[in-house]
C-alpha cells in the first residue's frame, strides 16, 4: 500500500488584520474592501520559506522515526536560493540521515501537489521507503493590490512511503495549461496579475473541474462519497461553487482558509490537505486538487493508522498559536517592501565563511552538539574535550541533537542597542533538559511575556541576511512556550 | 604555589589623558598626553625605557593591529613592543607584560600604555560584535551587545536571590548615583554630572532590566604606567614607589556557557581571579584590609555582582552594602573613586591602566577633591567578555 506516512504543518504565529491592510491601502484601492475580512498569517522577520518548511517537517517527524526518512523534495515559489538546494539545507535542519536524495521544485504553485505525485512515483518505484515533501511559499502582493489580501504564508508537509499508512493513495489526474492567471518575472519581487474575471471564469472555474471529475472518473469514485475536498480558489464564493457543481456535499468542501490564514500558494494544496487529515476518520476519501498552469488531483482513503497521529500538532495548533502583528507598516518593513533606517550597526554585516560552515554544519543548522561518552555531558556547540571541570575526557564525544530536547529559560533580556527588525532584540540562555544550555536569541514572543524557568522550544529560522552578498544565514531561535 | 610579584615590581610614574568623545582627537594625541605624563611623573627619558606593552581592542575602529602603533608614536627606539588584547581587559594585560618583565629581570624600566579610540564608529555603544568572534560563532551566537549580555546577569541576579525588578533597579541605581557623584569631582571624567536615584530609575531602558545610567560611557582616551624594580626606583631617588602587590588574571574555562553548573548571578573569572590575588597579596579579609577599589563597572550590575565575586560584600547582600554607603567615597571600602568606567568613561585599551591610575594617585596623595584618608591597599578588576564567558584581571597595589 503506497500512501501518506506522516503530515505537518506550519502557519507563522503572527497574522496580519486584513482590515489593517485596508486601513493603510485602500485610500490607493477602495475595492479591495471587498476580500478585505479576517486575517493572513504573515512569517516573523526571520521565517521564509525554508524555515517554514522545515517547521512543518518536524512536525511530520512526531509522528515518524526521520532515520526512515529517505528523501526530501521541498517545493515553493520563493525559496531564498536559486542555485542551493534548499531541501538539502531542510533535510541538514531536520538531521536526516544523509543517503537521501534531495529536489527543489519550483516555478510553478502547482509545485505542491507535483511533488507529491513525483514522491509517490518514487516510492511505488521502490527505490525509496519513505519521502517526505515540503511546499512553503510566502508570497508579497504589491501595496494596494488585491493579492496583497490573498497571499498568506505557510507550509505542508506529506510523508510518502508503504509502511503504516495513515491515508492510502487511489490515484491522481493531472492537467497542464500554460495559463498566466499570474506570474513573477526573475528578479522581481512581486507578482503581475491578469484580471480577476478572467482568472476566475477561465481558470479555477475550469481547470480544477477538470481534473477533479478526470479523477473521479478515473478511480470510479462518486462526488457524493467523497469525505473531503480541498482545493484552492481565493474568491470564495466562487470556491464554494465549483465543488458544488461537482456534486460534492457542502460540508464535503474544506474551507478555503481566506478568513484564517490567506491562500498559501504553493503550500495551500498541502496545508488544507493536513487540515483535512486532522479531521478525518478511518475509511474517509480525501481528494487534494491544486492550481497553477492547470491542476493535479490527488485521491486518498484514510486508514486506522490515522489514529496514531494525535501527536502532530498540524495545522490546527498552528492557526491557534497566534498573535496579531501590527502596524501594517511592520509588516511592510519585515518584508523590505518599504525602506527602513537601520542605522549604521544595522548595515553592518560579517561575511559567512562557508568552508566554516559545511564543517559546522551539523551544528549550525542541526542544533547538533556532543554528548560525552565518559560522564554523559551533553554541550553545544561541538566540543573535543569535555566541559565538565571533574570529566575533562577528550575524543569522548558522540553527536547530541539539541533541537529536539525540551528546555527551560535560565536568563533573557530584551536588548534595544542592538541591532533588530523588531526591536528590543530579545535573547538569552536556556537550559536543556537532560543537560547542556545554549545561548542564542528569542523570536516569537513579547519582552514582558517571558520569564525565568518557562518551558521553551527551538525553532529553526533565519539568523541573518547578507544583501550584499545574497547570503541567508539560518540557526536555532529559542520560541517561550505559555 | 609560585613565590608570586608581591614588592618585585614598583609604579614609578603614570599619566591618563581626559577620558570622553574627544572628537578633537586622534589616537597620536592621545597616546602622546599620556605618555607625556608619565614619563615626565617618572622623571626619567625615553632612552631609559628598554621594552613597552601596547593594549588595544578594537582594531578595526583603533589602531589596528600589531604593536607598531605605540613606538612609531612615540618614537622608541627600537626597543621591543608587543600589542595585547583580551577584550575589555586588554588594558591590565598590558601592565603585566610591562611587570613581568621587570620582575623577570628581562627589563630595567617597561612602558604599558593603552589606547582606544572608539567615537569613530558613527553609532553608539561599542562597535558591532561582527567579526570579533571568529568565523564559527558569528554562524550562530545570538545578535547580541555588551549592556544585552550583562542584562542577562541582572536577570541571573533577580532569579537567584529571589530580588524584585524594582528592588533590583534601585540597588543599582544607588551604585550609579554613587559613581556620578565622584565622577562629578573629577576633572579627566567623561560625564561630570550628579544624577538622582530617581533620574536613573526614569531613563529609558537600554537592555532589559538596564537602563540608560546602568550603562558605563563609551570614550576615547590613554593611560599609560612605567614600571621597574625597587632597586633601580631607589636609585632614581624615588622614595615613595607604589608597589605591586599582586597581579592575577583568570578565564572562562567554557563551563559557565556549556556546562550547567552556573548560577547566572555571578561571574566566576572575578572569583578566581580575586581569590588569587589574595592568595598573593597576603590578604585574608578583603573586606577589611582592602582600602578601596577600582572594579569594571562596565554596567551597574557588574559592579554589584563583582562586590560579592570580590568577597567585599557576602553572596546576595550587597544591595544591603550600597544602601548603607559602604562603596561611597566616605565609606568603608570606597569604590569607583574617580567615577569608574560609568564616569570616567570606558576607552576598552586604557581602562585597566585608568584604574591603576587612581589607586595611584590615591597612594600618592594627590586625587584632589576624591582624595581618600591615607589608604594603603587598592585594588583593580578589569573584566572582559560576558559574564558567561570572560576574562578578569585582579591588580592590588599598595605602598
Amino acid at each position: 500500500m503506497v500512501g501518506i506516512t506522516s503530515f505537518g504543518g506550519y502557519i507563522p504565529r503572527y497574522r496580519l488584520n486584513r482590515f489593517n491592510i485596508f486601513s493603510a491601502m485602500g485610500w490607493f484601492n477602495p475595492v479591495t474592501i471587498a476580500v478585505a475580512q479576517g486575517e493572513k498569517a504573515v512569517a516573523n522577520y526571520d521565517e521564509d520559506s525554508l524555515s517554514m518548511a522545515v517547521g512543518a517537517g518536524l512536525d511530520a517527524l512526531t509522528a515518524i522515526d526521520r532515520s526512515k526518512i529517505d528523501g526530501v523534495y521541498l517545493a515553493s515559489t520563493t525559496l531564498p536560493y536559486k542555485e542551493r538546494s534548499c531541501a538539502a539545507i531542510a533535510a541538514t535542519a531536520m538531521d536526516l540521515r544523509t543517503d537521501v536524495r534531495v529536489a527543489d521544485f519550483g516555478e510553478s504553485i502547482k509545485g505542491g501537489t507535483t511533488a507529491v505525485l513525483a514522491g509517490i512515483d518514487a516510492v511505488k518505484g521502490g527505490e525509496v521507503e519513505n519521502l517526505m515533501v515540503l511546499a512553503s511559499d510566502f508570497r508579497m502582493g504589491k501595496m494596494g493590490s488585491m493579492v496583497e489580501q490573498f497571499y498568506g504564508d505557510g507550509a505542508g508537509c506529506l510523508v510518502l512511503g508503504k509502511d503504516n499508512v495513515v491515508a492510502e493513495f487511489k490515484g491522481s489526474y493531472s492537467v497542464s495549461y500554460d495559463f498566466v492567471d499570474h506570474f513573477r518575472g526573475d528578479g522581481k519581487p512581486f507578482d503581475r496579475t491578469w484580471e480577476e474575471r478572467w482568472i476566475r471564469d477561465e481558470g479555477y472555474t475550469k481547470f480544477i473541474p477538470e481534473a477533479v471529475s478526470g479523477l473521479l472518473k478515473k478511480t470510479g469514485t462518486k462526488a457524493e462519497d467523497v469525505a473531503r475536498i480541498v482545493y484552492p480558489c481565493y474568491f470564495g464564493r466562487d470556491h464554494k461553487t465549483i465543488g458544488a457543481k461537482l456534486g460534492f456535499k457542502p460540508e464535503a468542501i474544506h474551507d478555503n482558509m481566506h478568513a484564517v490564514c490567506g491562500d498559501t500558494g504553493t503550500a495551500h494544496p498541502l496545508v488544507m490537505m493536513v487540515s483535512a487529515l486532522q479531521d478525518a476518520k478511518p475509511g474517509d476519501k480525501i481528494i487534494m486538487a491544486s492550481f497553477g498552469t492547470g491542476c493535479d488531483a490527488l485521491l486518498f482513503e484514510v486508514t486506522d493508522n490515522i489514529k496514531k497521529t494525535s501527536g502532530i500538532g498540524g495545522i490546527k495548533a498552528a492557526l491557534a498559536n497566534k498573535a496579531e502583528l501590527a502596524p501594517y507598516e511592520k509588516y511592510a518593513v519585515f518584508r523590505n517592501i518599504i525602506p527602513m533606517e537601520l542605522g549604521i550597526r544595522g548595515e553592518d554585516s560579517a561575511f559567512t565563511a562557508l568552508s566554516t560552515l559545511w564543517r559546522k554544519r551539523k551544528a549550525v543548522l542541526a542544533l547538533v552538539g556532543t554528548k560525552c561518552t565518559a560522564c554523559n555531558t551533553p554541550q553545544f556547540p561541538p566540543q573535543r574535550v569535555c566541559v565538565n571541570p571533574d570529566c575533562g575526557a577528550i575524543d569522548q564525544m558522540e553527536d547530541y541533537r539539541f533541537s529536539d530536547k525540551d528546555a527551560t529559560i535560565f536568563s533573557y533580556t530584551g536588548d534595544m542597542l542592538s541591532f533588530s527588525f523588531d526591536p528590543p532584540q530579545v535573547y538569552g540562555i536556556i537550559r536543556f533538559k537532560g543537560g547542556g544550555r545554549l545561548w542564542t536569541d528569542f523570536t516569537d514572543c513579547k519582552l514582558e511575556d517571558i520569564s525565568v524557568g518557562q518551558n521553551a522550544k527551538l525553532s529553526f529560522r533565519r539568523k541573518y541576511y547578507d544583501d550584499k552578498r545574497g547570503i541567508h544565514g539560518y540557526f536555532w531561535k529559542v520560541v517561550p512556550v505559555k | 604555589m609560585p613565590s608570586g610579584i608581591k614588592d618585585k615590581v614598583v609604579i614609578i610614574g603614570m599619566g591618563c589623558t581626559r577620558f570622553g568623545e574627544r572628537w578633537d582627537m586622534s589616537e597620536e594625541d592621545l597616546i602622546v598626553d599620556a605618555f607625556k605624563e608619565a614619563i615626565e611623573d617618572a622623571g626619567i627619558e625615553k632612552k631609559d625605557i628598554d621594552a613597552s606593552w601596547f593594549g588595544s581592542c578594537f582594531d578595526e575602529v583603533n589602531v589596528g593591529k600589531s604593536a607598531i602603533t605605540l613606538p612609531m608614536t612615540l618614537k622608541l627606539p627600537y626597543i621591543g613592543a608587543t600589542r595585547v588584547e583580551n577584550f575589555c581587559a586588554s588594558g591590565t594585560e598590558a601592565f603585566r607584560g610591562a611587570v613581568y618583565a621587570v620582575a623577570s629581570g628581562a627589563s630595567d624600566i617597561a612602558l604599558a600604555l593603552g589606547a582606544e579610540k572608539l567615537k569613530d564608529t558613527g553609532y553608539g555603544g561599542l562597535p558591532d560584535f561582527g567579526t570579533a568572534m571568529g568565523t564559527f560563532n558569528r554562524l550562530f551566537m545570538p545578535n547580541a551587545t555588551a549592556p544585552g549580555s550583562f542584562a542577562l546577569m541582572a536577570t541571573g541576579y533577580m532569579s537567584k536571590y529571589g530580588v524584585k525588578p524594582e528592588e533590583l533597579k534601585t540597588g543599582l541605581a544607588k551604585i550609579s548615583a554613587k559613581s556620578h557623584a565622584n565622577g562629578a569631582l573629577n576633572p579627566k571624567a567623561h560625564l561630570r554630572k550628579v544624577v538622582t536615584v530617581d533620574q536613573i530609575l526614569a531613563a529609558p531602558i537600554i537592555a532589559w532590566p538596564l537602563g540608560l545610567f546602568d550603562c558605563c560611557g563609551v570614550s576615547d582616551g590613554a593611560a599609560a604606567a612605567i614600571v621597574t624594580t625597587p632597586e633601580i626606583a631607589k636609585k632614581l631617588g624615588k622614595t615613595n614607589p607604589v608597589f605591586v602587590k599582586a597581579l592575577q588574571i583568570a578565564i572562562t574555562s567554557g563551563e559557565e556557557m556549556w556546562y550547567d553548573n552556573w548560577d547566572g548571578a555571578h561571574v566566576e573569572t572575578t572569583f578566581r581571579a580575586g581569590k588569587k590575588a589574595y592568595a598573593e597579596a597576603g590578604i585574608k579579609n578583603p573586606r577589611e584590609e582592602i582600602n578601596m577599589m577600582e572594579v569594571h563597572d562596565c554596567f551597574s550590575i557588574t559592579e554589584l555582582a563583582t562586590y560579592e565575586d570580590l568577597q567585599i560584600s557576602p553572596r546576595g547582600k550587597a544591595i544591603e552594602d550600597i544602601s548603607a554607603g559602604f562603596y561611597d567615597l566616605k565609606g568603608q571600602v570606597p569604590c569607583q573613586p574617580d567615577g569608574g568606567l560609568k564616569c570616567f568613561g570606558h576607552p576598552i585599551g586604557a581602562s585597566g591602566i585608568r584604574m591603576l591610575y587612581e589607586m595611584y594617585n590615591q597612594l600618592l596623595g594627590r586625587a584632589g577633591e576624591r582624595q581618600l584618608k591615607d589608604p594603603k591597599i587598592g585594588l583593580t578588576h578589569n573584566l572582559g567578555g560576558f559574564p558567561a564567558m570572560s576574562v578578569c584581571s585582579v591588580a592590588i597595589v599598595g605602598k
